[in-house]
């Protein structure tokens, strides 16, 4: 059990795992406060491709594991909460649910700033959350509500947060790789030091357009990480199945690759850095995730027409990311299992409030239909056929707004348009 | 896919621009030209009042070109003549305003194949890539799908990039791209992106350059929601257009004709753009409204001609804007003259002319003597064979024909 490899090496308390837990707790700082470093033994280590590994060893402390914990239980009760809310129909259309691969978000967020940019498929709900989205938008937007997140226009395909560079939300498997390759040459011509991770999964990584982005961002030297959630499954189809070699961090060839324990938090978030700091200095690198998904592909899919319930439930008690999270803050008397369960109760309710407060959120006006085509407004509305104005949009005959923007803007990178 | 290369070899003694010096030598050519271009200067002139002299070498060219009839030149760029301007093609026009914006605004990049080192081409991008250096004219490798899905990705965080497909026909394999990510995603995220990207290139039937090269996909991407697409066909207004097109925050689609590049026109020196959604009026008139676009508009000017002799008056209307259509020109148009006649290069089945027709028939029906009708090229694919390429898309004598049947 990878547990028993456990070092912690903190000075200023023991490692004495039999201490009754009443003797520890006057000592014990508040969880949610304490940054004293941990010293953490990943599951498994890191196979390298074309590059050398991390180490196994990662540094951690109390506040992050706190972190950790708290951030993958709104998740999964997030998710679980959103399989009710399909099957009571107040959800429609696609739902694809991400719980047991929230490590995966966690642990990226961990190693990244707010100037990164993440781009993924589908499955997006809780990177969504990870980068800084409210229940609230979680739930209006998967019920079509006003205070959705795309104003209840997307869905769940189609989630994004501009102001935290979480660039969606796609539902076409694939189609975000050269979007995520753009914005990492974005980042590259505006010399913004960030980079890039775009997430793909399984049964993208078939997808021609990925290894045509991987050769335009080699060439060009762009810090873009491309990420494969390898949850083995492409819908119903067996990873084995799909790809003559599975060995997705192997795929990019000349790029450089990592395969990493998807269910460790930890070795996320060490790989996550590593490859931060690879993709700044080198150009592209590719992650493989190993992680899995409790639920099927979708709310249409029961999951396990392809797999067995065993293996599920299986890979649910030995490799479940919450889990571990767990055992590791016990452990460590970083916090007693009562006060986890009050977590969980009080995540509990925050999910069902925000659920509360979402299902009164009235539905979006139908002129929202026509707004958000264009910018600016540029008619899709009906008007008469005797349009008085030729510019009842705003705009001047030659097509110019009223910016005063006469004169060229000098070296800087705009991450929102011109104020009008 | 085979790279085809329009032999620019314009070495025009009429021109007075200074980027007219080429590598004749080095170039490729289409094969049919390549003996005149090595010995002496080959081109095509045309002038914005609609002389046409598109095919030099053909004899049967001769019979295109007509009679000088003074027509009434009441388009923007004779009226803007007052200044001394000067003379440019129509490639040289699009790049001169590429150039301009890419000065005026340093999110202005360019990403295709052979547009940096290799100079575009059809020369459009000549002399960038020396210019702005290799981060701003971006040379790709022939990847459709994901280098227009980059250029995307760079516009959702501000940059401007304009994606050219060396051949419309190639944006295709783009096609998810520029349905999905480039029309949908302002919409899909509640207005938190826009994507101003320019994707442009040159489309249409050139000179037997085969079925897959000699595509008009105006018809397919007109109904992607959230894009713009406009069609140039004069130096002024492919420069103004380009400009635009580069101003806008919408994603635009730019058309190009593969054998509009040579016309010459004189362009204003001062800086001007062309409104993104509205016509032009080529040449007024009172008995029936001609609506056209991009090369068609050569045949209709050169039909014009014809009908003038015969005593018809027509009203010649180039829409530039495809999407949205210009129904305000358009509309007071067809309150005048009651009848409209659409010539276009399109398919017959879905394409422009389809929407045009649909659209004035919704709004202007009261105002219609007679029905309208549609000139379009025939719904096969374009042969190579130089007698039946011809007669796939419409010739000034169907139009001459069309005007006085509706006119009847």
């Amino acid at each position: 059990m990878a547990l028993s490899h456990l070092a912690s090496s903190s000075p200023s308390r023991s490692a004495n795992l039999l201490k009754p837990l009443s003797s520890v707790i006057s000592l014990r700082r508040p969880i949610s406060t304490d940054t004293t470093p941990i010293t953490v033994e990943t599951s498994v280590p890191f196979t390298a491709h074309q590059c050398e590994a991390p180490s196994r060893t990662v540094q951690t402390n109390a506040k992050e594991l706190a972190t950790f914990f708290r951030d993958m239980v709104v998740m999964r009760r997030m998710e679980i909460a959103a399989d009710s809310l399909y099957k009571a129909k107040l959800i429609r259309g696609f739902c694809h649910l991400y719980d047991g691969q929230e490590a995966v978000a966690v642990g990226m967020e961990a190693a990244l700033t707010k100037k990164d940019c993440i781009i993924t498929s589908y499955r997006d709900h809780c990177t969504f959350v990870a980068r800084g989205g409210t229940l609230l938008e979680v739930f209006a937007e998967l019920m079509g509500r006003q205070a959705g997140c795309s104003k209840g226009k997307g869905g769940s395909m189609h989630f994004y947060k501009k102001d935290s560079n979480f660039y969606g939300g796609h539902g076409i498997v694939g189609a975000q790789v050269p979007l995520g390759c753009g914005l990492a040459f974005a980042q590259k011509y505006c010399k913004d030091e960030a980079v890039t991770f775009a997430l793909y999964g399984d049964g993208a990584a078939n997808q021609g357009q990925l290894f045509e982005a991987l050769n335009i961002s080699a060439l060009w030297d762009l810090p873009a990480i491309l990420v494969c959630e390898n949850n083995h499954y492409g819908m119903g189809t067996a990873e084995w199945r799909a790809a003559k070699s599975p060995a997705y961090y192997k795929r990019g060839d000349y790029a450089p690759g990592l395969k990493v324990d998807g269910m460790d938090a930890l070795a996320v978030k060490q790989a996550c850095a590593f490859a931060k700091e690879h993709a700044l200095k080198n150009g592209p690198i590719i992650l493989e995730m190993d992680t899995y998904r409790y639920h099927g592909h979708s709310m249409s899919d029961p999951g396990s027409t392809y797999r067995t319930r065993d293996e599920i439930t299986g890979v649910r008690q030995e490799r479940d990311p919450i889990e571990r999270i767990r055992k590791l803050i016990l452990s460590h008397d970083l916090s007693t299992d009562k006060e986890l369960k009050d977590i969980e109760k009080e995540v509990r309710k925050e999910v069902d409030d925000a659920i509360a407060q979402a299902k009164e959120n009235p539905v979006p006006e139908p002129s929202e239909l026509f707004s958000d085509v264009y910018a600016k407004g540029l008619g899709v509305e009906s008007f008469g056929a005797d349009r008085k104005e030729k510019n009842s949009h705003g705009r001047h005959l030659d097509n110019t707004r009223d910016d005063p923007s006469g004169e060229v803007i000098i070296g800087l990178c705009f991450h929102n348009p011109l104020p009008a | 896919m085979a790279a085809i290369f329009q032999g620019v070899g314009a070495a025009a003694p009429l021109s007075s621009s200074p980027s007219n010096s080429f590598d004749s030598n080095k170039s490729v050519f289409s094969p049919r030209r390549s003996f005149s271009v090595r010995k002496r200067a080959s081109f095509a002139v045309v002038r914005s009042d609609g002389i046409v002299n598109l095919n030099p070498k053909g004899r049967s060219a001769q019979r295109l070109i007509s009679n000088a009839v003074a027509t009434k030149a009441d388009s923007p760029a004779a009226s803007s003549s007052s200044k001394p301007g000067h003379e440019l093609l129509l490639f040289e026009a699009l790049q001169e305003g590429l150039e301009e914006e890419m000065e005026r605004d340093p999110r202005v990049c360019v990403m295709g194949e052979d547009v940096g080192h290799y100079g575009g081409s059809y020369k459009v991008t000549k002399g960038l890539a020396k210019r702005f250096g290799d981060l701003r004219v971006l040379d790709t490798p022939i990847a459709e799908n994901s280098f227009t899905g980059m250029g995307i990705g760079a516009a959702m965080t501000g940059l401007r990039p304009v994606i050219e497909g060396m051949n419309m026909g190639f944006l295709l394999l783009a096609f998810n791209q520029i349905s999905n990510n480039c029309g949908m995603l302002h919409y899909t995220s509640g207005g938190q992106f826009t994507i101003p990207v320019v994707i442009r290139g040159p489309g249409g039937v050139g000179r037997q350059l085969g079925a897959e090269h000699s595509q008009r996909l105006e018809s397919y991407f007109q109904s992607i929601p959230g894009i713009q697409m406009v069609a140039c066909s004069t130096p002024y207004n492919a420069k103004g257009l380009m400009k635009a097109a580069i101003r806008s925050e919408n994603p635009v689609i730019l058309f190009e004709h593969v054998l509009l590049y040579n016309l010459k026109e004189r362009l204003p020196d001062e800086d001007y753009i062309c409104n993104l959604e509205e016509a032009e009026m080529v040449r007024p008139g009172e008995h029936v409204t001609i609506l056209t676009y991009s090369r068609m508009r050569y045949h209709v000017m050169q039909a014009a001609k014809t009908l003038v002799n015969k005593g018809y008056d027509p009203e010649v209307i180039d829409i530039r804007s495809l999407k949205p259509f210009d129904l305000h020109t358009i509309g007071n148009s067809v309150k005048k003259t009651h009848r409209v006649l659409i010539v276009e290069e399109c398919m017959r089945t879905g394409g422009i002319g389809a929407s045009l027709t649909a659209a004035i028939t919704e709004n202007f029906n009261d105002y219609l003597d007679a029905p309208i009708m549609c000139l379009s090229s025939q719904d096969v694919p374009t042969p190579y064979a130089g007698t039946l390429e011809e007669v796939t898309v419409v010739q000034p004598a169907q139009i001459v024909t069309a005007v006085e049947q509706i006119c009847q």
